[in-house]
């Protein structure tokens, strides 16, 4: 683990119609890190994400990625240059297979250069690396999970099958959209080392989660969104420990006290 | 009061499993199981032209050949890329014209014109439709319509390429027969071939453009690009359409930019099942000729369509093929719940 | 000076085309391709009632207006609630419907010179040096009647919140009671009633042809996209926008380019604003 950035974020902001989504949000990533990103509903993680990926247009900002300006790239070129993500409202293609829907990432021009995930450089047949990359993140091939139907699949596979398709692409960074939420206790327990594993990769990761406890075990560095706006960022310690966190989750001390008096 | 309830239980025949995987395949039965319906079609097209009992109704049989390229066209790109066409006749228009004027103005044979109005005549149509490929939702059906009505306005306008009196003295097949079965054998080639297109790789990305685009940007693959490549693949078949007709009918003008080119394909794919590629083309077998005897109705024949549409749509909109389909590789039976 | 004027009448006639299309899509996100036919047959509903029937003037063009009402919610009652959602059935099945009415009405011997409504008021005043005919003028005064009221209608009244409501969310419109099909049957309804008053209002400028009813769709269609599909105050301004450059494209290079300018509007938007001047869609949702 290095400390060089991977990913900059330059006072992003973005605007729907005057409503204010994000105000001037800064922060980095380094290589090899994991980067989490907290906040209560509606405080702009997902459409920080968004932004970052391409996917909105930022109002204004930066996003520099190895030093390269991504801020102004249409969604694929991004991408296509290893900054992936998943997405919160799991996305696959529910007609197909589980293997048939990695066929879709391995057909880009990123996987066809770097031959998916574990691939040197050479890319096999799809389907074969398809079910490779499936088994390796816990789809079990004995029992023919990676065979199934998308739309058969519980949500712990379907989370999965959206990291297996950020994984298609041999990516540097993942941004990862809530993996945990809708996840039983043991899935989660499954998750984590997964998580891990990614990390042992090389593979940077950008976590939005709303389970702070599965979240502080693998990421060392959190940063606290609220309405818009970068509370605070620090390890886990620290950041839970600060009052405007606390006033962020819930709600102003003074208010505490006010309802405290009444009971 | 009767409580009972029945339910319709279908199940696959015994035969059909067996033939799923391919080396299942033990028996002559089974191969011929497999391979029937495709045989069928496919000698069944090729004698069409020995059968017909006129000059008159081999010809029928070429413009039928013509729609059902269009209507394959219009699936594909309906049924597999999301993008609803309601200006078949744009693709149709181009190919003519270009077949025509490469035909008139350079001297080139018909059976050099067509395939270089085909991709030529595809170029166009697609950069003409590029605008609004990177949009979803109703702006291609949109543009699409506007373009044949818009195309003969200019050409009347602006009074070039022939104006209203068209393009004439264009060479025709060198006889009937070539001309039969170059339609037939372009029919049955697009027919298997975008089959086989869409089962490949390249095909599931296509299908995934349709399902859920957002997780193919998100694989770094640009919609618009793909959208692209199926737009130019069906005009292609299109502007080869359009390029036979004219060769046909020796003539080239606004009628080509007509509405039966836009309503027809779209009728036969609703009616022969859409989304299966050869229900269109069983459509058109079964509309044109109909078309054809109702010619002395005029504009009638469009209402009808509309009507035969609408009502398939809406009651039975799985179509012909679907329903063979069924039926070929499945027992139905009441069951008692 | 003219071109002031006839842009304007030009301007206002476009966005009462444009009205019923932009109603239906922006409430029911039904695009009805079927617009242009409801627009050519009220003309003929009217011309019947009037000639056939020999019916008061007025009296047949209010049981015309109210025909093309029935006749949209009958549309929307017993077809396009049954492929509602599915986007390719409904462009299907509406520019079926269109086309069927249309075509019909050819079939029908309904062309030629014959077919004329008489114009609302006869005579000419002269505005500066130039004639202009009353009915134009009278165009105008509904045209901005119709959207006065369209405001009112949607700011005020119960119906209209309803149907705002359901424009912006139909799955909050239903858990606030408002059942959306009845809404979009009365936005259908009030989307052909829209498509009818054009007609009415038009159609005395010139023949009653079946050709109009293409050219109402895709002119509708043309300032509704540049408007922002789905917001139709949007298409009250796209329609001037479009109605003075077609009223310049007529004056400099010839009518048959009327429609290349509608075209022509409509692509420029899709490269350059794809949501259109004044759209109301969501970034996300609309740029693929």
């Amino acid at each position: 683990m290095s400390d060089q950035p991977i990913l900059e974020v330059k006072e992003v902001t973005k605007t729907f119609g005057g409503i204010l989504a994000l105000n001037r949000v800064s922060f980095h990533v380094n290589e090899g890190e994991i980067l989490g990103i907290i906040g209560p509903n509606g405080s702009g993680k997902t459409t920080l994400i968004n932004s970052i990926t391409g996917f909105i247009k930022m109002t204004s900002g930066k996003v520099l990625f190895r030093g390269k300006d991504i801020s102004r790239k249409p969604a694929h070129k991004i991408a296509d240059m290893g900054v992936t993500r998943t997405f919160q409202i799991m996305r696959p293609y529910y007609s197909l297979p589980a293997y048939k829907n990695l066929v879709i990432p391995l057909f880009s021009p990123r996987a066809k250069r770097t031959g998916g995930w574990r691939g040197g450089g050479k890319l096999g047949d799809r389907n074969t690396v398809g079910i490779d990359i499936l088994e390796e993140i816990g789809f079990e091939r004995d029992s023919f999970v990676p065979y199934k139907m998308a739309s058969t699949l519980p949500t712990g596979y379907l989370k999965r099958l959206e990291l297996a398709r950020c994984l298609a692409l041999k990516p540097e960074i993942i941004l990862c959209d809530e993996v945990f939420s809708g996840l039983s206790m043991s899935e989660i327990a499954s998750m984590v080392p997964l998580i891990e594993r990614l990390q042992m990769d090389g593979i940077a990761l950008i976590m939005i989660e709303h389970r702070l406890r599965e979240l502080f075990r693998v990421a060392r560095r959190v940063m606290v969104l609220n309405f818009g706006e970068k509370l605070i960022e620090g390890n886990p310690e620290e950041v839970m420990a600060n009052a405007k966190v606390k006033e962020a989750y819930f709600g102003s001390d003074e208010e505490v006290e006010e309802d405290m008096s009444y009971a | 009061m009767n409580t009972e309830q029945r339910r319709k239980e279908r199940i696959d025949r015994g035969i059909k499993v067996r033939t799923d995987g391919l080396y299942a395949v033990m028996s002559w039965r089974e191969l011929s199981y497999l391979t029937l319906p495709r045989i069928v079609l496919i000698v069944g097209l090729l004698i069409l032209p020995f059968v017909m009992p006129s000059m008159y109704w081999q010809r029928v049989i070429s413009i039928v050949c013509i729609y059902a390229l269009l209507a394959v066209s219009f699936d594909l790109l309906a049924h597999f890329v999301g993008l609803v066409s309601l200006g078949g006749a744009l693709f149709i228009g181009v190919g003519g014209y270009l077949s025509a004027i490469m035909n008139t103005s350079l001297g080139f044979p018909p059976l050099l014109a067509i395939p270089i109005a085909t991709i030529a005549g595809a170029g166009i149509c697609t950069l003409l439709l590029l605008p609004c490929l990177p949009l979803r939702g109703v702006y291609f059906a949109i543009v699409s319509l506007m373009y044949p009505l818009a195309m003969t306005r200019v050409i009347e306008a602006l009074d070039i390429l022939g104006g209203t009196d068209g393009i004439m003295g264009i060479d025709s097949f060198p006889n009937r027969w070539v001309e039969q079965y170059f339609v037939i054998l372009m029919v049955l080639l697009f027919l298997f071939g975008v089959r086989r297109l869409v089962n490949l790789d390249i095909g599931l990305v296509l299908r995934a453009v349709k399902d859920n685009d957002q997780a193919v940007r998100a694989s770094g693959m640009s919609i618009t690009l793909y959208k692209a490549v199926a737009v130019f693949i069906s005009s292609a078949m299109g502007c080869l359409g359009g390029a036979c007709i004219v060769h046909i009918y020796m003539w080239s003008g606004m009628s080509l930019f007509a509405l039966d080119f836009s309503i027809i394909p779209i009728a036969a794919t609703v009616i022969g099942g859409a989304g299966t590629l050869v229900g269109p083309v069983l459509g058109c077998l079964i509309l044109v000729p109909v078309s054809e005897l109702l010619r002395e109705f005029g504009t009638l024949r469009i209402v009808f369509y509309s009507l035969i549409l609408v009502g398939f749509i809406v009651f039975r909109s799985e179509g012909i093929m679907v329903y063979g389909q069924r039926k070929y590789h499945q027992i139905e039976r009441w069951v008692k719940v | 000076m003219d071109i002031l004027i006839y842009g304007t009448v030009n301007s206002i006639a476009l966005a009462l085309m444009a009205l019923g299309f932009a109603l239906v899509y922006g409430i029911s996100r039904v695009p009805n391709f079927a617009h242009g036919a409801l627009y050519v047959i009220t003309g003929f509903i009217a011309w019947s009632l009037l000639r056939g029937l020999g019916l008061n003037y007025l009296l047949s063009i209010v049981l015309a207006i109210i025909a093309i009402g029935v006749v949209g919610a009958l549309i929307y009652q017993f077809v396009l609630i049954r492929v509602r959602g599915m986007a390719i059935s409904e462009i299907i099945a509406s520019y079926a419907i269109g086309l069927a009415i249309l075509e019909g009405l050819r079939w029908g011997g309904f062309k030629g010179t014959t077919y004329t409504l008489p114009v609302f008021i006869e005579g000419s005043i002269n505005i500066g040096d130039i004639p202009v005919d009353l009915h134009r003028l009278l165009v105008i005064a509904i045209g901005i009647a119709v959207v006065a009221f369209l405001w009112l209608f949607t700011h005020y009244t119960r119906i209209g919140l309803a149907l705002r409501g359901m424009a912006q969310d139909e799955r909050a419109a239903l858990m606030l009671g408002i059942d959306s099909d009845i809404m979009a049957v009365v936005a259908m309804a009030s989307g052909a009633m829209l498509a009818g008053l054009a007609g009415i209002v038009l159609l005395p400028l010139g023949n009653i042809v079946v050709e109009k009813g293409y050219d109402v769709l895709i002119q509708a269609i043309a300032v509704c996209i540049v408007g922002g599909l789905g917001s139709w105050m949007g298409a009250v301004l796209a329609a001037f926008l479009i109605g003075f450059a077609q009223i310049l494209t007529v004056v400099y290079l010839g009518t048959h380019f009327q429609m290349v300018v509608a075209l022509l509007a409509i692509i420029l938007t899709l490269i350059l604003r794809p949501s259109g001047l004044f759209g109301m869609q969501k970034e996300l949702e609309e740029r693929v």
